[in-house]
């Protein structure tokens, strides 16, 4: 089987937009010189990439990297500065769904436009014109103009065109994460069925989980360069290990008592996760906020300590985790218990929460300054990012010392294939006996 | 290359023909006169045109209207065209940043539309034969096939060549409208051509004007509708039209536009080949 899609040595360079003159009469006025002074911005730089046709390649990367321009390279879209593109096969772009619908036209009438654009013949459109319909789920406003439609249904109908187009090559550019779960569903299953027929996919997502589920390689783009390419597991960790080293100053595991919240883009690299609602992790402890603090014992900090602590900022699934509360007391605390909770940012579920009475290693008292740790022999999450919350309180809760929510995360990378959050010991056997 | 060019624009075929179908479309689907629209364009061109040149200015042309329609209809359907054709490819901007499609398509819709609103049109031209009881010389027939044949392939390659530089210089379309006007009247569309043609054969430059390509079209149309190259001198002077020769000179000036209208297409689609892959971008 021969590569459906063989890319040579890409380069794409743009000029920057402002210094492009943009009518006849700027040209004349602002003469030769004007295009001769911009420099050129380098989308991709020297990208080599075969894909075979059975594959399904995700493309990833942060904002900016060069992977949607790699997509519409791949597409035909941009033709490349430098290098050459073999494509072998009829290509569908899905890089934005009814891309060419016209407003006044109905959706039956958009079904044969955007059908044409996608390259159908008005035959083959006609004969999976039900199918299509069907599909988006929209029988009943064919015949109503597109304009009247809501953007579900509008994006629905696109999705059904393109996926109907039958294409050997299917380009997919972050358009998976729209429409309603079951919508979703249905259109996961249909880039699983394009798979099962042995079709060539190249994906184009935020979400990590979401390659690690449909992808067989991964390439991972930073600065217009590919910087890694290979299974998803792998790849996925080569680019938060590059996420993490451009946020380096921002993402810090120890962060300093009071600094500023992480902005949530920084933290969670993968799937736009939300923080969610924290009042899981508080609730817990008695409804307790940042604001009603008396503050005679303080958290100066708090430290997330591992072994491979110099070499990366993240674990893997399994390691070990020191949490250290370091503080200092206005006087000696007798009434006192350290409360702890990990939240998943990408959903703000609390994992785990305990105290050190729940521990049963009750604190006598505290004094002074001083450091309290929490040793977690097993960290047996799979992947994320993860907040922790501390708190000193009075055996009772009635009382809040000083508490800290979620300043501090670490993350957990997934290097093999499974999906999930936690990490389950699992072995495989076959048992003779049975 | 141009050959493969043609070769993928015609594997978009039904594309261009539902392109054009759109367009139709939209324009008379949503207004409540539809179809008229298209009519009522011509229909004020001649009302102005009778007025001003028959009535006032007295030009003495015999069944001026049919003379007029013969030479103008055409000369619509080629200015429609590269008015429609310039911003074909800006207008539809969100699509061609997004899918892939052989980009011609674009303003080559844009001179099919054309096209059809000329077959709309000519509904004018026999109506004002039937009114003015006058009868076509279809020995012209083919000549003023081929006239119009160049006339279209001309459009298709001003309208790719246009609708890529008005990516790069929004203002184009100035231009175009500027440059439409000096060829409308430098094409003897409501004078009659021998007007000119007399005064530059005296200077030996009479083929200056077969050089236009709009200008063969336009008497070769006339030679076939109005169906003789003179007033008929029982209701005139007997003044010279357009040029009283064979129909094999007729179809001798219609293959020459035709050829350089193709030789016009060949190049424009060379060009358009090495541009259609920056358009996504400097849109």
């Amino acid at each position: 089987m021969g590569s459906a899609i063989r890319l040579d040595g890409v380069s794409k360079s743009f000029l920057i937009g402002s210094d492009r003159p943009a009518s006849l009469k700027e040209r004349i006025v602002r003469g030769r010189r004007s295009t001769s002074g911009s420099a050129p911005f380098w989308a991709l730089r020297d990208v080599d990439l075969a894909i075979e046709t059975w594959q399904t390649v995700g493309l990833l990367g942060h904002n900016g990297s060069g992977k949607s321009t790699l997509l519409k390279v791949v597409g035909g879209i941009l033709s490349p500065t430098k290098g050459t593109v073999e494509r072998h096969g009829r290509i569908a772009s899905l890089l934005e769904l009814g891309a060419g619908f016209h407003p006044d036209l109905t959706g039956r009438e958009n079904v044969f436009l955007n059908g044409a654009i996608l390259g159908l013949s008005q035959q083959e459109l006609r004969s999976r014109f039900d199918a299509i319909v069907e599909f988006a789920e929209i029988e009943q406003f064919i015949d109503t103009p597109v304009r009247s439609y809501s953007s579900g249904m509008y994006m629905r109908l696109g999705f059904a065109v393109a996926v109907n187009v039958d294409p050997d090559i299917l380009l997919i550019d972050e358009v998976l994460s729209v429409g309603d779960e079951t919508f979703q569903r249905k259109c996961l299953d249909r880039v699983r069925q394009f798979q099962k027929d042995g079709r060539t996919i190249v994906v184009v997502t935020h979400s990590a989980d979401l390659l690690r589920q449909i992808a067989d390689s991964v390439a991972v783009l930073d600065g217009g360069r590919l910087v890694a390419y290979g299974p998803p597991g792998e790849a996925i960790r080569s680019f938060r290990e590059h996420l993490l080293e451009r946020q380096l100053d921002r993402q810090a595991v120890v962060d300093e008592r009071h600094a500023q919240e992480i902005p949530e883009s920084a933290a969670t690299d993968a799937g736009g996760a939300s923080v969610g609602t924290r009042q899981t992790a508080t609730e817990a402890r008695g409804s307790t906020q940042e604001g009603n603090r008396d503050l005679a014992v303080r958290i100066d900090s708090i430290e997330l300590l591992h072994d491979r602590l110099a070499e990366r900022s993240y674990l893997l699934p399994g390691e070990g985790l020191t949490i250290a509360v370091h503080y200092t007391c206005r006087e000696r605390i007798d009434d006192v218990t350290i409360g702890l909770s990990i939240v998943n940012l990408a959903d703000g579920k609390e994992l785990f929460g305990t105290n050190t009475e729940y521990l049963d290693a009750p604190l006598a008292y505290l004094e002074g300054s001083g450091t309290v740790c929490f040793d977690l022999a097993a960290v047996p999450l799979l992947d994320g990012t993860f907040a922790v919350t501390v708190g000193i309180v009075s055996r009772d809760f009635g009382r809040v010392y000083d508490w800290s929510e979620q300043r501090h995360r670490f993350e957990v990378m997934n290097p093999s294939r499974s999906v999930g959050v936690v990490a389950l010991p699992v072995t495989v056997s076959q048992p003779a006996d049975r | 290359m141009t050959g493969g060019h043609l070769a993928e624009i015609w594997r978009y075929r039904e594309l261009l023909w539902t392109l054009v179908r759109r367009d139709l479309k939209v324009r008379y689907q949503s207004s409540a006169l539809g179809f008229v629209w298209s009519l009522l364009n011509p229909l004020v061109y001649l009302v102005v045109y009778y007025l001003v040149f028959e009535v006032f200015l007295k030009n003495g042309i015999d069944r001026f209207p049919v003379f007029l329609l013969s030479g103008l209809l055409p000369w619509l359907m080629f200015s429609g065209a590269l008015m429609a054709g310039t911003p074909s490819i800006t207008a539809n901007g969100s699509l061609v940043k997004k899918v892939w499609f052989p980009r011609a398509v674009l303003p080559l819709a844009a001179v099919g539309t054309a096209m059809v609103n000329f077959f709309l049109q000519l509904s004018v031209l026999v109506a004002s034969l039937v009114i003015f009881q006058w009868v076509p010389d279809p020995a012209y027939l083919v000549p003023a096939l081929i006239g119009l044949a160049a006339m279209i392939v001309l459009a298709a390659a001003l309208a790719l060549v246009l609708s890529v530089a008005n990516v790069r210089a929004r203002d184009t379309m100035h231009l175009v409208e500027v440059a439409m006007l000096v060829w409308f009247w430098l094409t003897p569309i409501v004078y009659q051509f021998e007007r000119p043609y007399q005064a530059l054969v005296d200077r030996g430059l009479g083929w200056l004007m077969l050089l236009n390509p709009l200008t063969v079209t336009t008497i070769t149309m006339q030679r076939l509708f109005y169906g003789r190259a003179d007033v008929p001198s029982a209701t005139g002077n007997g003044m010279k039209l357009i040029p009283d020769k064979s129909v094999l000179w007729y179809m001798g000036i219609a293959l020459f536009a035709l050829a350089v209208g193709v030789a016009a297409f060949a190049l424009a689609l060379r060009f358009f080949a090495r541009r259609e892959g920056d358009l996504a971008e400097d849109i």
